[in-house]
Formats: structure tokens, sequence, C-alpha cells
């Protein structure tokens, strides 16, 4: 009860600082907390990156198996992406199967993956019909302080730009070689505070929403996936907005997952 | 890291006693410890064992779920005890498999004989441990972990709780086995100890001992215990005794 309580007040007040262009944590509107990228750092995955977003903290591991290509796809390998919204991570997730939250999650983040074409599938065949490789994607969220399609897509791609066919694991070939990444989708995630609309939200600002949208966007200029999500809506002028900041934020966030300083 | 073939067993321990990474029978791997680490949990900590890395968190004293395990006079300890897909050699299906629930369910206990569980009576103190690199005594790691993220949430204790795993290992006795010394080796015996008592909350043995052997390596053990519980302590201080720069928000 006192918690209700609480939580109203706060969003009064993130209502009354978003009006003044304001942010509890004095960021501006525009502007994503710092950003970490920590590339190899489990070390038992072909390809792995822990990502810091402000308080946020998620884990991509990637992992590589030979498999058999789907029937209806027989010349392209198999990528599958999930994100474990663990009881670890934040005090409102609970043991138990997964929540439409991390479903949701889960899904938006495989979207942009897959639309992107991040991974060209085809170069995962081995032998039509027969072998391919099936690549995994698991997000394990550690610290759930807000925007956690954003740090798992970003950590997704990261760790993808850091993999390895593990051909010789597999006696598929005597080298092992980089997993080749042909796009690098970025997602940017905004929400709704009255008439401000502010990117990389907390916790207290995702609850606070009235209404969230997220815009992947890759290097070449495509819009590749996107999801509005929350009770709340947006117009079509509010949309075309949030896709120009996505396209600003994408480049920098790009360069952070590849490696390089923007 | 390359997985390990089941016939070509790697040499375990050289003639003049050093064992598969250089170290002697009695020597842990090298051990570091971070005390609250995460913003969301109450109690956290971050553990490199070796190449382990185990990550834990605490949550409580809270509401009981599921309701019905509830008790009048005291608080429960729960603890989920979960491997990330990506912390072995082979993808694990994500979830829960029956050595989780059996490792989840023995260290649950273990910490409930330690925390003072009736000062809380109606609640649930919720211990979560996430194995993130698994390298052969990751529930110790875990037990580890979690007992500095007790401590790190404030839950009175009698005392900290390490852990460490002693095992055989080409017939010698040895402490802390690493993945291929545990994959090849003759035994392995996990154990976490209330330094105070010097007594076990948690223990666990598979594979072959005499009775001598298994005096020798409760003798090590305690001995790896006690060296594992002055890095707890030390990961401690070092969170509480600095600057209030990570201090709790």
């Amino acid at each position: 009860m006192s918690g209700e309580v609480s939580a109203e007040i706060l969003t009064t007040h993130l209502l009354d600082l978003a009006s003044k262009g304001k942010r509890l944590d004095g960021r501006g509107i525009d502007e994503y907390r710092p950003i970490r990228i920590e590339p190899g750092f489990a070390a038992n995955a072909d390809g792995s990156a822990f990502v810091h977003l402000g308080d946020t903290k998620v884990l991509c591991g990637v992992k590589l198996e030979l498999g058999k290509p789907f029937p209806d796809t027989p010349n392209a390998g198999v990528l599958t992406t999930n994100a474990e919204l663990i009881p670890l991570s934040s005090p409102v997730f609970e043991p138990g199967p997964p929540t439409t939250t991390a479903i949701e999650t889960s899904r938006v983040v495989d979207r942009a993956i897959r639309a992107a074409e991040t991974i060209d599938l085809t170069q995962l065949c081995v032998t039509p019909g027969e072998k391919s490789w099936v690549c995994y994607v698991d997000v394990h969220v550690l610290d759930h302080s807000g925007n956690l399609i954003d740090a798992a897509l970003l950590s997704a791609v990261a760790a993808l730009s850091h993999a390895t066919l593990p051909r010789k694991r597999f006696g598929v070939a005597e080298t092992d070689i980089p997993l080749e990444v042909v796009h690098r989708p970025i997602e940017c995630t905004f929400v709704r505070l009255g008439d401000a609309i502010l990117v990389d939200p907390t916790f207290d600002e995702e609850k606070a929403a009235q209404g969230r949208i997220t815009v992947a966007t890759d290097e070449t200029g495509r819009i590749v996936a996107m999801q509005k999500g929350l009770v709340g809506a947006f117009s079509p002028e509010d949309i075309k907005e949030v896709v120009e900041r996505a396209f600003q934020h994408g480049d920098r966030m790009r360069a952070l997952a590849q490696g390089m300083t923007p | 890291m390359g997985s390990v073939g089941a016939k070509d067993v790697p040499i375990l321990m050289t003639p003049d006693g050093r064992r598969i990474d250089g170290r002697r029978w009695d020597e842990l791997r090298p051990i570091h410890i971070v005390a609250g680490p995460l913003r969301q949990a109450d109690g956290s900590a971050f553990v490199e064992w070796g190449a382990n890395k185990v990550m834990a968190a605490v949550y409580g004293p809270r509401e009981v779920h599921p309701r019905h395990l509830q008790e009048n006079h005291r608080a429960i300890v729960q603890c989920r005890y979960n491997m990330a897909a990506f912390s072995v050699d082979e993808r694990k299906r994500p979830g829960l498999d029956r050595r989780s629930q059996e490792i989840s369910k023995v260290i649950a206990e273990a910490f409930d004989s330690v925390v003072f569980a009736e000062e809380f009576p109606r609640t649930s103190i919720d211990v979560y441990i996430e194995v993130l690199q698994a390298n052969a005594g990751t529930r110790c790691a875990g037990v580890v972990a979690a007992s500095v993220a007790l401590a790190d949430a404030g839950i009175p204790m009698v005392d900290l709780l390490p852990a460490v795993a002693v095992g055989k290992v080409a017939g010698e006795i040895v402490l802390d086995l690493k993945k291929e010394e545990d994959n090849f080796g003759e035994a392995d015996l996990p154990m976490a100890m209330v330094p105070q008592s010097g007594r076990m909350v948690l223990l666990q043995m598979e594979g072959h001992m005499t009775r001598e052997e298994l005096s020798k390596a409760l003798d090590l053990g305690v001995k790896g215990c006690r060296d594992v519980h002055e890095k707890m302590k030390e990961a401690l201080r070092t969170r509480y005794t600095t600057t209030d720069a990570g201090a709790e928000a």
C-alpha cells in the first residue's frame, strides 16, 4: 500500500521534472546513461559482452553448435535469441516460467537481429539440408535498472561482433574463424512523460511512463524493427521524431558495440 | 576454452607434485570477491574463483512467495542456483535442471543453519546465485558469493559461510579442484563451514575415498575454508571501510 503511494508521488515528481526538460538523475531528455561494454566476459561462450547502461547490467553469451537446418530453409543456419529476466536482477521478478515482459523483451531483441540480417544465415549452412550452425544468443539480465531492451540488443550485437565459429571443437575445420557480422542493429527506447519524450528510461521512469516506444535502426539507414509498449499513445509526429533521434544515438552505440570509440 | 575429450586423460599430477595448473596439493586457485556490485538487490556479491564467475543477490527479509511456505515464528530461506546457458562448454538449456534444484536445496539449508531466522517471522530471505562462467566448484563459489551478499544485505548471521571442494586426483587428496581434475579425478567433496564452530553446514561427496583419505580431506577442507573466510572478510572491509561512494542508495 505505502509502495503505491510513494510510486504515485514519484510519478508526479517525474512528470513535473519532465515538463521542465529535466530528469531525476540530472540527464537531459535526449541523453543516454553512461555505456560501458566488456567484450569476452564469459570465456566459455563463443562470444560474449557485459553491458553496463547506467546501473542496468546485462551479460550476453553466444554459443554455436552444429545442428540440422529447418526443412523449409535447408540452406540456412538457425539463430535463436532468448532473454532471461532472472529473479536475481530485480525485486519485481519472481522465479517461474517467463513472464510476458520477458517474452516481449526476447522477441523485440530477436526481431531486430533477424530483420537487420545481422548474421547471414546462409553462411551458417555447412551441408544443405543436413548440417548447419545453430547460433544461440542468450541474454542474462543481472541488474534491472530500466531499459532492458536497448541494453539487451547492445550486448547481443557486441557479443556477436566478438564471436568465433568454433570449427575446431566440432571437427569441421582445422581453424576457428570470426563469426561474420553483416549488419549491426541498435534499438533506442523512449518513454512519454506528459509532453516530453525521454530516451533510455530508468526503472522509475518506465513505471511512470505513459507509453514506451522502441526503434531499431541499422548502419545503412534502415529502420528494422519497432515496438510500442505500455499503456499510452504516440502521434505520427512523435514517431517521426523518435526515429530521427534513434538514428542519431544508433551510430554512437554501434561504434561502442564494435569496440571502437565513437 | 576447448572441450576436453573423454578419451584423452590429461596428466593431473607431475612426479614432483605439481597439478595441471602448477598448484601444490593444498593450494587454492586465485579468488577475487567484490561485495555489493548490484543496485536492485538488497545485497550482492561477485566472485571470480579461478575460471569461475558467479554473481549472487539477496532479497529480503520480504513477503513470502508462494504464501503457503510462510512460517509464523521464523523467516524461511529460499535459494535459486542457476547456470547461464553459455556458462559451460555445451550450451545448457535455460532454467533449473535436477542438479540445479538439488544444489539450490542444500545451499538454502546451509544458510538456514546460520541466519537468525527467528528475528524475521513470516518473511522470506531469497538467495539467488547465477553461474556465469563455470570451471568446477561453482556451488562453493556460489555459497561464498551468497554469504557475502547476505552480509551486504545486513542479514544477521552466526558467521560468514566459506566453502571449498576437496578432491582426490591421481591418488592424492587435493584442495579446490579445477575442471580437468573434477572430470578425471577420483573424488569430489564440496563443503561449507561455519568458521566459529568449525562445523559443516553443507557437505556432499561423490567418488571413492578410504577413511584415512576422508579424514585428510576434511582437515584440508577446514584449512581451505579458513583461507576463503579471510578473502570474504577482506571483500566486506573493502566495501564498507573505503569511501562512501558505493554506499546504499
